[in-house]
């Protein structure tokens, strides 16, 4: 056990219902948060990272497994005894108190002096710079200014871990964009554990330290955003994170790490090979759009696979090339625009796609 | 020019509906009208005048009526909102257990059994006790109004409580409150207007009973609707218009500050 | 089970027994005066009756069996009593008019209100509440003045010379009536214009926009979406009318007894405890009936709007 782990989950479940009609909406989780970290849950809307949250947070409790927070197990703790406080989705700002009260609120219930409450709660107010409205009811305020005040309530009593569930899904893309700055630098200026948890995949890539990529009830992957990227462990993750191209393939041989692979139509590659893997294993080639490219004929370029050009969507910044393949799947290249260079290709053309080795990832099928 | 298509239009009931409104409101008019009567009934008016008002105010018996109206009134409702509030935070917001559904039927039956029948039960059990314990005041009504005024009250805090955002006791918590403390500062400052609402009614309602009161009570026993149902069934003089002006205008003054209070939460 | 599990389980079950404790009291309370008892009368329709009212604690099944027969006191034989037929009859009878003239008045007036315009509504909804709060005495005592040989209709029809000496309209059955309807037609307006006010009108629209005439659309549109409401309203009338006791007590005098009062007579001078008991108990028996119906009702109307 490192002693560095805020939280640690250890073969956590969570069941609903009875019988045959038992939902898993967590099954079996496994996972170390260390101090001092910015944490996401990520995933697609009931994939369960709202219920490991709570399950942190104690609104509920595991039917298996053990939830530790700095090594003792608070499982069966309930939530006012745990030191973990939470931002809820829709901020559940207590309506008939003031912002001042709202960010007091956890301090006064665990008897802290008036002195200490009012120092703190002014302190909180200059974080979140919302001095001028510490009189206001929280009904006056607008989404903006009610989440900032959802979090300073949340890090008054200065938590060990703090949780964030999809606090900011309700703001518009501007505020949005400005609260992921905000809460990144709340969290490295206060030090604290930050749990996130987000349906939406840039963001979590944009602010994370470390990601666990959630489906169903199970946790798929952990890693940095680098790794989830480059490196997703299966097709779901691969799918859920950026955009992928997957073609079907099978493994024809398999040398010193190296595998062979061959296409439908015919076409030969070879990447790194995945652990225990064989020779004929049926399995998912990856290709992110943009690492592949347009063959050049005037290069002289081999294109590794053709097809016609279905739709070409122009972007500003880039254009994406989306491509019939031979066998009929869909292929999309994303090519950034080059200033003076004007595309010629038309809806219908026949295209050649290529792209380097290092850009193919292979995948379980 | 033409008036447009109107989808909501139907005919005649509009006519119809002014109708009703002229029929329920013609009669308490007119009993209104009368309790400015100068004259002994209909058939002579001589004026306007506060006579009979005088009258009731002097009269010793109806002085009496109401101040136990008020008294039994008064009690029944708070104990009723009590128990009622109690109740309604143990039924609502639980993803249901054995008992519940029998429970919140149990609460709710007084509405459902016609008022005879429950003064009729209520007589013959009372007069059981009363011939064990010898006991014959006035807390048999008390009793029985505290019992029927359970479901009003009830109603009012439980679509209160139901209505109220559950994240927020849950925020509570996770801000160190103990149940108890999250009761205290959360639940039951927004919980009150409900509660102001459920001892209205609860109120209201025993001050207009007439049929379980006329059989539970003993004899000197009066509420105010008692009273008048036997003045009634004697001989009516405008007294009893001007009593019931009175009564009125403590209904209307409930019903406006009812609505004062729904729009509020609105 | 591990010992995290049982403490998991231990708060789940003190959650129920907190939530049995809260509601004790209002239960017992209730227990007491006002279930409890409906008990002890069914008890005490099963005894002999006092002479001096109250009851002997000898069982005997007479008092269910006046509730409709009566004995012939020279040959003993059992034949229908007339007196306690034509009650109840009279009662059903009564209930069921009262009923449908209130969904008749009552229809139109809530969709009227229903179909104000927002700032108005609420209006229409107040003056609609205020003859719902106000005491039934009160509500049959106004009647009584209108009704009466004194009263309002008389006093102006004589006056106009349209008759010379008072009709009796009091201790009629049509008087009681005109009472009922007067005293629970707010009870039908108010669950119906709950419904109505939910109605979405653009499927009206939809109706009109499919070459239906206005009939057309209320008989095949907005009644079927109105129905819940309409039988609750007919549920919170029928059910206080067939049980009326105020009502016909003071409009209807001694000869024109419904329910309510045969009941109270039995209590009075009738000394006959335990017929009392028995007609009470029918009467909660038939009332079940009908809510059963509502319930049957009213969940397969949900059911059927999806």
């Amino acid at each position: 056990m490192t002693p560095n782990n805020a939280i640690e989950i250890r073969g956590v479940s969570k069941f609903y219902g009875y019988g045959e009609h038992r939902v898993a909406a967590v099954s079996g989780a496994n996972l170390a948060i260390r101090q001092n970290e910015f944490f996401t849950l990520l995933g697609p809307s009931g994939c369960g990272k709202t219920t490991l949250l709570r399950l942190i947070a104690g609104f509920e409790f595991p039917q298996e497994g053990e939830l530790l927070l700095y090594g003792e197990n608070i499982a069966a703790m309930p939530p006012y005894r745990r030191p973990v406080n939470t931002v809820f989705q829709s901020y559940a700002l207590f309506p008939h108190m003031t912002v001042a009260d709202n960010i007091g609120f956890g301090l006064k219930m665990l008897g802290k002096p008036a002195a200490e409450v009012d120092a703190r709660v002014a302190e909180m107010l200059k974080l979140v710079r919302m001095e001028q409205y510490a009189k206001r009811q929280t009904s006056q305020l607008s989404g903006g200014q009610q989440q900032r005040v959802a979090l300073a309530r949340a890090l008054a009593p200065a938590p060990k871990v703090l949780l964030l569930d999809e606090p900011l899904s309700a703001l518009d893309y501007k505020l949005r964009k400005e609260m992921q700055i905000e809460l990144k630098r709340l969290q490295t200026e206060t030090g604290i554990t930050f749990v996130f948890v987000t349906h939406d995949q840039e963001e979590a890539l944009t602010m994370s330290d470390r990601i666990a990529v959630m489906s169903s009830g199970n946790i798929l992957q952990v890693g940095g955003p680098r790794d989830i990227y480059d490196t997703p462990a299966n097709r779901f993750v691969a799918d859920f994170i950026g955009e992928t191209n997957f073609l079907k393939g099978r493994i024809t041989a398999i040398e010193n790490g190296t595998a062979s692979l061959e296409l439908p139509a015919g076409t030969k590659l070879s990447a790194p090979s995945p652990e225990s893997a064989k020779s004929g294993d049926e399995i998912t080639v990856m290709v992110r759009p943009e690492h592949a490219r347009l063959t050049s004929a005037a290069r002289g370029e081999e294109p590794i696979l053709s097809g016609s050009l279905a739709n070409i969507t122009y972007l500003g910044t880039d254009t994406y090339f989306n491509i019939k393949l031979a066998d009929g799947e869909a292929f999309t290249i994303r090519q950034q625009n080059r200033p003076g260079e004007q595309d010629t290709h038309n809806v219908g053309d026949t295209i050649g796609i290529t792209f380097p080795p290092s850009a193919i990832r292979v995948l379980r099928a | 020019m033409a008036r447009s298509f109107d989808v909501r239009r139907q005919a005649g009931f509009t006519t119809i509906a002014m109708i009703a409104f002229f029929m329920l409101y013609l009669p308490i008019v007119v009993l209104v009208v009368f309790a400015f009567n100068a004259g002994e009934n209909f058939s002579q008016w001589d004026g306007l005048s506060l006579r009979w008002f005088e009258k009731a105010i002097n009269n010793v018996e109806v002085i009496d009526a109401s101040i136990r109206s008020l008294q039994i009134a008064v009690i029944a409702a708070l104990i009723a909102t009590v128990a009622a509030t109690l109740a309604a935070i143990a039924t609502t917001r639980t993803t249901g257990y054995r008992g519940l559904t029998a429970k919140y039927a149990f609460i709710n039956l007084p509405l459902m059994v016609p008022e005879i029948v429950t003064a009729v039960a209520l007589l013959i059990f009372f007069s059981r006790v009363k011939i064990w314990t010898g006991y014959s005041g006035i807390g048999y009504l008390i009793a029985a109004h505290t019992a029927f005024c359970i479901p009003f009250a009830y109603l009012p805090v439980r679509a209160r409580l139901e209505n109220m955002d559950m994240t927020l006791e849950k925020a509570a918590a996770d801000l160190y409150a103990t149940p108890f403390k999250a009761f205290r500062f959360v639940t039951l400052p927004l919980l009150w207007p409900g509660i102001i609402a459920g001892f209205m009614l609860a109120f209201v309602i025993s001050l207009d009973d007439v049929v379980i009161t006329e059989f539970v009570k003993s004899g000197g026993q009066d509420t105010l609707p008692t009273y008048m149902l036997g003045q009634i069934r004697r001989a009516t003089t405008p007294e009893v218009n001007a009593i019931s002006t009175v009564f009125l205008l403590l209904s209307i003054a409930a019903v406006t500050i009812f609505f004062f209070i729904n729009r509020k939460r609105a | 089970m591990t010992p995290q599990q049982q403490i998991i389980d231990d708060e789940a079950k003190r959650d129920i027994r907190n939530r049995w404790l809260l509601s004790a009291p209002a239960l017992v309370i209730v227990l007491l005066a006002a279930t409890g008892p409906l008990l002890v009368v069914l008890v005490y329709s099963f005894l002999t009756a006092g002479p001096y009212g109250d009851v002997i604690w000898k069982g005997s099944t007479d008092g269910w069996v006046s509730v409709l027969l009566q004995r012939d006191i020279f040959d003993d034989t059992l034949s229908f009593a007339d007196a306690h037929l034509s009650i109840f009859l009279r009662s059903l009878r009564l209930s069921v008019l009262t009923t449908i003239l209130a969904l008749v008045l009552g229809f139109p007036t809530a969709y009227f209100i229903a179909t104000r315009p927002q700032r108005t509504r609420e209006l229409w909804v107040f003056l609609i509440t205020i003859p719902f709060w106000t005491n039934l005495l009160i509500r049959t005592f106004a009647m009584l003045e209108i009704l009466r040989n004194q009263g309002l209709v008389n006093t102006l029809l004589i006056q106009l010379g349209v008759i010379s000496s008072p009709i009796q309209m009091l201790f009629t059955d049509g008087a009681i009536l005109a009472g009922m309807v007067y005293v629970y037609l707010p009870l039908m307006v108010l669950p119906l214009y709950a419904s109505m006010e939910k109605l979405d009108f653009r499927l009206v629209e939809a109706g009109y926009d499919l070459y239906a005439t206005p009939f057309q659309v209320l008989r095949k549109i907005i009644i079927p979406l109105v129905k819940p409401g309409m039988i609750a309203g007919s549920i919170l009338v029928f059910i206080p009318s067939l049980g009326a006791y105020v009502t016909p007590s003071v409009l209807g005098g001694g000869k024109n007894m419904m329910l309510g009062n045969l009941i109270e007579l039995q209590f009075g001078q009738g000394r006959n405890w335990p017929l009392g008991s028995a007609i009470s108990i029918t009467l909660m028996l038939i009332v079940m009936v009908a809510l059963l119906f509502y319930v049957r009702n009213a969940g397969s109307g949900e059911r059927s709007h999806g």
